[in-house]
């Protein structure tokens, strides 16, 4: 009897094929292409700035992860960010200290995510439809609230996370969305609770048999994804200094193409934390070098949608046509 | 009579004529024929791309992308009539619907061919679409009097007082409703939403039916494109902008299920009036504008709550009858 092995032995060549390898690769040449073509891009105070581009994307990307992992998607969040900002420069304007003005923020986002989970769980109601529901609903309480006004005042605080930057270097968004993601990283590669979430992804039935609940996992991710947008919320408020019930608008859509293109498959079940860091410093770095060669934000969505179709449609139109082959 | 009043588009129809005469009672002049003619001609629109749609969720599919394909080929169209006003209109209409069909084709190829899952592929091709729109237009809008009076004419031809937008969607409707209950590929797309397995084993070949879901719906989308343009004499690269989300509460609300294969045309029909009657008659009971999203939202859950719990509901029934 031949013993089967915990883990396949380490070939240096296994390294080659994998999704996050490839991603690497796509990276380095961005850079490589981008500093050749324009001098601005290697300066160090351009490429640190750059990361305000995407941190607040980047900070839900992580949860989003999560979600898309478990078989799910949240199409709201965009629209979580602007009730989340509502509340931001509501509370303020009603003179709450900044502690109290900041716990609401993040509860308006998190109860959100928990009307969202509840649905889900609760009807068996397929997650893309109720999140188009409320994606609708949330962006439309933030209209009926503010109608055609807007806010600019918000705590001090607010403002310095937004834009500010630790020791003068280092963004706050960047170095929390940092933090976060080697938080995140532990929990889904070190954990069970990173297993549990894999095996709800792969097959939800057997998961539920083999004593997960299924349904508080996917109410906790939901709820955590809302509390994200509530964080993203706060340091996008800040960074712009205003808010209009459109803040955000769109944005649903570019955090999942920083999940699918970091090789996580949209069915559930496989990729990566570190795929997607990656695939985001791809996006972030394509835009920065983009908006340096005066293509405008038009370019930059073709190509961002380009890129989502073709990054999943070209691997599987060759194992297509591998298996024809054969 | 019991299954009558309890028949969905019955109880959906009851809504309607509650709303209207409740909104009647508020406000005398919202149910004048005129008024009413209005609002059919102002849902017409929604419903010949609630119907379009339709087809596709039947097939446990959702095409997110018909907005800004009507955008694409109404900007294009347009942008041709500025340069060539004395070409006739009906020109400009098949080449909004051979636009949009193109445009539905390289949806159905990503999702079919190349296996891209239509939720990404539409979601995708939403922004692609509407950044070609500002890549052709340069970002500016084409106005009114820019347009031949050609070009603007059909729009306000009118037949029985009725406009010919609504003729055009009566006509639209009783195509589709032939297609899918009278012809093999409508009866295939049910079953191909209702079991997919099923359906293949009996040899309906998906892909064929994927590609032709998503061509019919860019085909009403590249229609619905001229449409727009001429209603509203301008194009701009907002136009319909997050409409695809009204078109498929419409169908949610018209009781077709997000999970496939269930739905009647006419619930679609009605689901599209329901909506369409709100949205004209909140201004009329004097609910700001700003609502309107917000109620529209609230309808999609409610509307999707009931239709799911009502689905198992017949599930176990047949359970217990096993």
């Amino acid at each position: 009897m031949s013993l089967i092995p915990d883990k396949p032995p380490f070939k240096l060549l296994d390294i080659l094929y994998k999704k996050e390898f490839i991603l690497f690769v796509v990276l380095v040449s961005i850079l490589i292409i981008n500093s050749n073509i324009s001098p601005y891009f290697l300066d160090l105070y351009n490429l640190i700035d750059s990361t305000f581009l995407f941190s607040e994307k980047a900070i839900i990307a992580l949860t989003m992860t999560f979600v898309i992992i478990a078989r799910q998607i949240d199409l709201s969040v965009a629209s979580i960010i602007a009730v989340s900002s509502v509340v931001l420069g509501y509370t303020t304007s009603l003179g709450y200290d900044t502690w109290l003005v900041l716990l609401l923020t993040l509860l308006s986002g998190t109860l959100c995510g928990a009307f969202n989970g509840a649905i889900i769980t609760k009807f068996a109601i397929p997650s893309i439809i109720v999140t188009i529901g409320t994606m609708s609903l949330f962006r439309g309480l933030a209209y009926s609230f503010l109608e055609d006004s807007y806010y600019n005042k918000f705590p001090k605080l607010v403002g310095e996370l937004g834009g500010g930057y630790l020791y003068g270097y280092i963004p706050y968004a960047f170095l929390t969305f940092i933090l976060l993601a080697f938080v995140f990283a532990f929990i889904l590669h070190k954990t069970s609770i990173g297993k549990k979430i894999y095996s709800i992804g792969n097959n939800p039935d057997a998961a539920q048999y083999t004593g997960i609940a299924v349904d508080k996992y996917t109410f906790v991710l939901f709820t955590l994804n809302g509390l994200f947008s509530a964080i993203a919320a706060i340091f996008l408020s800040g960074r712009l200094s205003s808010v209009r019930p459109n803040i955000a608008f769109g944005w649903e859509l570019e955090i999942i193409t920083m999940v699918v293109l970091g090789g996580v498959y949209i069915y559930g079940g496989s990729g990566s934390i570190l795929g997607v860091v990656i695939s985001i410093f791809i996006l972030g770095m394509l835009s920065f070098g983009l908006g340096l060669l005066n293509v405008p934000g038009v370019g930059i969505i073709i190509f961002t949608g380009l890129l989502l179709i073709l990054s999943i449609g070209f691997p599987s139109f060759v194992r297509t046509l591998r298996r024809k082959n054969e | 009579m019991k299954k009558i009043l309890l028949n969905r588009d019955f109880i959906l129809f009851s809504i309607i004529l509650i709303i209207l005469i409740a909104v009647g009672f508020a406000n005398p002049l919202f149910i004048t024929p005129k008024s009413i003619s209005d609002v059919l001609t102002d849902t017409s629109i929604l419903i010949i791309l609630a119907l379009s749609q339709m087809i596709v969720i039947l097939i446990r599919a959702i095409d997110l992308s018909v907005a800004s394909n009507l955008a694409l080929s109404g900007m294009l169209i347009s942008l041709l009539s500025t340069v060539h006003p004395e070409l006739p209109v009906y020109y400009f209409i098949a080449l909004s619907c051979v636009i949009g069909t193109t445009l539905g084709v390289l949806n159905g190829i990503s999702i079919a061919i190349l296996k891209v899952p239509f939720i990404v592929t539409t979601l995708g091709t939403l922004s692609i679409y509407r950044g070609l729109i500002y890549f052709v237009s340069d970002g500016k809008q084409v106005y009114s009097n820019e347009f031949s009076e050609d070009f603007l004419a059909l729009i306000h031809f009118k037949f029985l007082s009725l406009s010919f937008l609504f003729w055009l969607a009566v006509v639209v409707f009783i195509i589709i409703y032939v297609l899918l209950n009278h012809t093999r590929f409508g009866r295939n797309l049910y079953s191909l939403g209702g079991n997919p397995d099923a359906a293949k084993y009996i040899g309906v070949n998906e892909n064929k039916y994927i590609i032709m879901a998503y061509s019919l719906s860019g085909f009403f989308a590249g229609l619905c494109g001229y449409l727009w343009v001429a209603r509203y004499s301008v194009a701009s690269t907002q136009i319909a902008i997050g409409f695809e989300l009204t078109v498929i509460s419409a169908c949610v609300v018209g009781g077709i299920s997000v999970m496939g294969g269930v739905g009647t045309v006419l619930g679609c029909v009605l689901g599209a009036l329901l909506i369409g009657l709100i949205r004209n008659a909140l201004p009329a009971v004097d609910i700001s504008q700003f609502w309107q999203l917000a109620i529209s939202g609230a309808i999609i859950l409610l509307a999707i709550i009931i239709n799911t719990k009502t689905e198992q509901r017949k599930e176990k029934t047949i359970m217990v009858e096993n």
